[in-house]
């Protein structure tokens, strides 16, 4: 075995280099700039494009542009930049243009604290549009995750036609950390399908209604359309409700539909355990601590770690938390997927442990509220 | 004669007598007359009427969002080079995307924007635009009265752009214009003067002639803008980006030396900026690399270079590291007042056997662990050389790491001169120690 040092930003960029990512845009913003510095030295050297756009609104604009232009493209940011990509993020879903967005949270709200993580942005990332259609937010928690869930992103982007968040943080993103590179197994790599037969090509018609539409590049031999107005197959202006909720529902199916394909998660059960931590990104490593802290002992503790968060994975989740008597969700921030795991588990209760002061929260700290959790 | 680019099946349909329709026809000339097949060029197509352009041909097509357009052809025109791309934005977008167009004269990339000037917001009822003359009667009360209006051109011709030309939309060889601007190398923009007879002129007199004399009375802009004559950003982007080394390989360290512990070790770095503290964590990383330890490196510095504190967290463990902070440091390197303070709250988590080498010139509070003072300035070790000198000290000492450990980790971090001055000194922290 050999061990590399890496930032998990920079896992990112190696990540995104293998998934076959060539088109790089972003605006320089801690925590995330040294994905661009990564990508400034591996693209340009391999016939790739990475470039610094005049803001963040520009720098995703070129990349919607080299995507439908047949490049698998990525741009990374914070929140502040996030909040400037929400224009386009929505026409990236609505118009189904492949493109990996990573957010490296840093403690907010707005400017906030440029070199304290959070994971402040989790419900921001899934409803941070217009429409309110889904996306996939994939969350990392360690370099490894940055690697691969990178490639995933990519393949999830070219296989659906839509925007793939990579939800890291500081802690992760700017934190080095040793990794065997050589055990790193990526999956295979996905191209967005073209068209098949002689039929004339219609750029948004999906051949079944929860699909996804082929694609043919702008600039290509075939002449293709990109519209962000509300569209039919032909990618024309539509105001026929039919056509419009057929299309609506197609956004939204093409993803909910095949989530289980790409459910991504670590279960760390010991035998016992009657508490189950639902935890995610860096804070689910303080977890994973308090678990191992814990086992062997007379009150185990069993973890389940989400690395995709939308869509919700929820079967999952009802699955896993099944024959548990505490349920402890622990975030890094006030309360945000909690939420969501109230809502899926309806009357039970669910005990919370949240954070927002930049600092990460401790497997003590899990421990002592896991012991609460059990004298309730 | 080549083909007809106009969509059939989508015939230009705007308000009677808007000036985008001469526009549309005049486009669709000068594709004619260059002999360009519908997927040889891309429309793409700003906000309101100006965004209707790219339904009304039967080319490549890219509708965004306003303000936006530049940026989409940016991207679109680097990764097929040899689209023509041409951008239709009116004075809405020419204001929304003022940074874009900007830095997008600065880039010098090959796209033709057409601005569609008609001096108003058609599309949301007439209210007022970048370009709007203070005299107008529009529909935002008396907001443009008090606003000094742009005169595109110069914007243009100031931010860098290469080909900058001032037409009516009614002259007879507006379609030659624009085969000129299309065929010119680099960044080339129009801006095109005309009617909105849906919004504007129902309360403002403007006619051909009306135009046509105003342009008249401002300085001349025809094509070429010889002070900001250059390459291309996409060629001179190639030719630079063919040039540029590839990336090495990730560096991989092999298991060479059998750890000195076999347990998870927590270290603790304090220092200011400029005592190259990151650089000693790092170093400590790979010296834990090469005993087969896994590693992980926690900073956190200010803003400011050269001021402020630094600090670093390493932790070096026989398994994956899971917990990335400090619960319990094992060592503590206090060589920087501004690092000690800024970590007050950590001073807790040292226990009785937290082994604290502190420089004698920092005042640390209270706190338990074994303390072991070095007067660095005395042994004339530089500020700059305490953290890579306490490394050396741990390595005399066997704590964490040995002497040819830490040297492995020099020759991983550093080469020649830096190198060797690195290596000199941790080989004289023996002596310090």
């Amino acid at each position: 075995m050999s061990l590399s040092l890496l930032e998990g930003n920079e896992a990112i960029a190696w990540g995104a280099y293998h998934a076959g990512c060539r088109f790089f845009a972003g605006y320089p913003i801690t925590p995330a700039t040294t994905i661009l510095n990564t990508m400034m030295k591996l693209l340009p050297p391999s016939e790739g494009i990475c470039i610094q756009g005049e803001d963040e609104i520009a720098s995703i604009g070129f990349c919607l542009g080299a995507s439908m232009a047949g490049m698998k493209a990525m741009t990374a940011t914070s929140g502040p930049g996030i909040s400037l990509y929400s224009e386009n993020i929505s026409f990236a879903i609505g118009s189904e243009i492949p493109i990996v967005i990573v957010d490296v949270q840093r403690l907010g709200p707005s400017t906030g604290s440029a070199t304290k993580g959070s994971d402040g942005d989790i419900q921001f990332l899934r409803w941070g549009n217009s429409g309110g259609l889904p996306v996939i937010v994939l969350a990392p928690t360690d370099v490894a995750d940055c690697y691969v869930l990178t490639a995933h992103a990519f393949n999830l982007a070219e296989k659906f036609r839509c925007p793939v968040f990579i939800a890291s943080n500081k802690e992760i993103g700017m934190t080095r950390e040793s990794l065997d590179v050589d055990s790193i197994q990526l999956p295979p790599l996905i191209q967005r399908a073209a068209p098949v037969g002689n039929t004339p090509y219609i750029p948004f018609a999906a051949s079944d209604p929860d699909g996804v539409p082929p694609f043919m590049p702008i600039g290509g031999k075939t002449v293709a359309r990109q519209t962000s107005s509300t569209h039919g197959p032909e990618g024309y202006i539509t105001v026929d409700p039919e056509v419009i909720a057929q299309s609506q529902t197609r956004l939204t199916n093409k993803l909910i539909k095949h989530l289980d394909t790409y459910t991504f998660y670590e279960l760390h059960e010991e035998a016992g355990a009657d508490t189950l931590i639902i935890s995610y990104g860096i804070t689910s490593r303080s977890a994973k601590t308090a678990v191992a802290r814990c086992a062997g002992t007379p009150s185990p503790l069993s973890l389940l770690s989400l690395k995709t968060l939308w869509p919700i994975p929820e079967a999952l989740i009802r699955e896993k938390v099944a024959g548990y008597q505490n349920i402890v969700v622990v975030e890094m921030n006030l309360g945000q997927y909690v939420q969501e795991i109230k809502r899926i588990l309806g009357n039970r209760s669910v005990t919370f442990l949240g954070q927002m002061d930049g600092s990460l929260i401790t497997p003590t700290q899990i421990e002592e509220v896991v012991n609460d959790a059990r004298s309730h | 004669m080549m083909p007809d680019l106009i969509n059939r099946n989508r015939p230009p349909a705007y308000c009677p007598g808007c000036s985008h329709e001469v526009v549309t026809r005049s486009l669709n000339s000068a594709l004619q007359h260059m002999g360009v097949d519908a997927n040889q060029v891309v429309i793409v197509s700003d906000i309101g009427c100006s965004g209707l352009f790219d339904t009304f041909f039967s080319t490549h097509a890219f509708h965004g969002l306003h303000g936006r357009a530049l940026t989409y052809a940016t991207g679109i025109k680097l990764a097929q080079p040899n689209l023509h791309v041409i951008v239709t934005m009116g004075d809405g977008g020419l204001g929304i995307g003022g940074a874009h167009l900007l830095s997008t004269c600065r880039r010098n990339i090959d796209i033709t924007l057409l601005i569609l000037n008609n001096f108003n917001y058609g599309m949301t009822g007439g209210q007022f635009s970048a370009t709007t003359p203070p005299e107008a009667q529009v529909g935002s009360g008396f907001l443009n009265q008090i606003e000094k209006p742009i005169d595109a051109c110069r914007v243009l011709r100031a931010a860098g752009a290469g080909y900058v030309s001032r037409v009516s939309a009614y002259q007879s060889d507006l379609a030659g214009e624009m085969e000129q601007a299309i065929q010119f190398n680099g960044f080339s923009a129009m801006d095109i003067w005309g009617i909105c007879p849906g919004r504007y002129t129902r309360r403002n007199k403007v006619t051909y002639k009306t135009i046509q004399s105003a342009i008249d009375s401002l300085p001349p802009f025809r094509g070429p803008v010889s002070e900001n004559i250059r390459e291309e950003y996409g060629s001179q982007y190639r030719q630079k980006a063919g040039v540029q080394e590839p990336p090495p390989p990730l560096l991989k360290v092999k298991k060479r030396f059998p750890a000195l512990f076999d347990e998870r070790k927590e270290i603790l770095i304090l220092g200011s900026a400029g005592q190259r503290i990151i650089t000693a964590g790092e170093v400590l990383c790979y010296a834990g690399l090469t005993c087969g330890q896994h590693a992980s490196q926690k900073n956190d510095y200010p803003i400011t270079v050269l001021r402020g504190h630094s600090a670093s967290e390493v932790i070096l463990s026989p398994g994956k590291i899971d917990f990335a902070g400090i619960a319990a440091p094992d060592v503590v390197l206090a060589l920087g007042q501004e690092g000690i303070d800024r970590k007050t709250t950590l001073l807790n988590t040292f226990v009785e056997d937290t082994f604290v080498l502190v420089d004698t010139n920092v005042d640390i509070p209270d706190c338990k662990g074994i303390r072991h003072r070095v007067d660095f300035k005395a042994k004339k070790i530089k500020r700059q050389d305490m953290a890579m000198a306490s490394l050396g000290i741990l390595a005399h000492h066997q704590k964490l790491i040995s002497l040819e450990m830490l040297e492995a980790a020099l020759r991983i971090r550093f080469q020649g001169k830096a190198l060797e001055g690195a290596l000199a000194l941790v080989r004289r922290a023996g002596d310090i120690a």
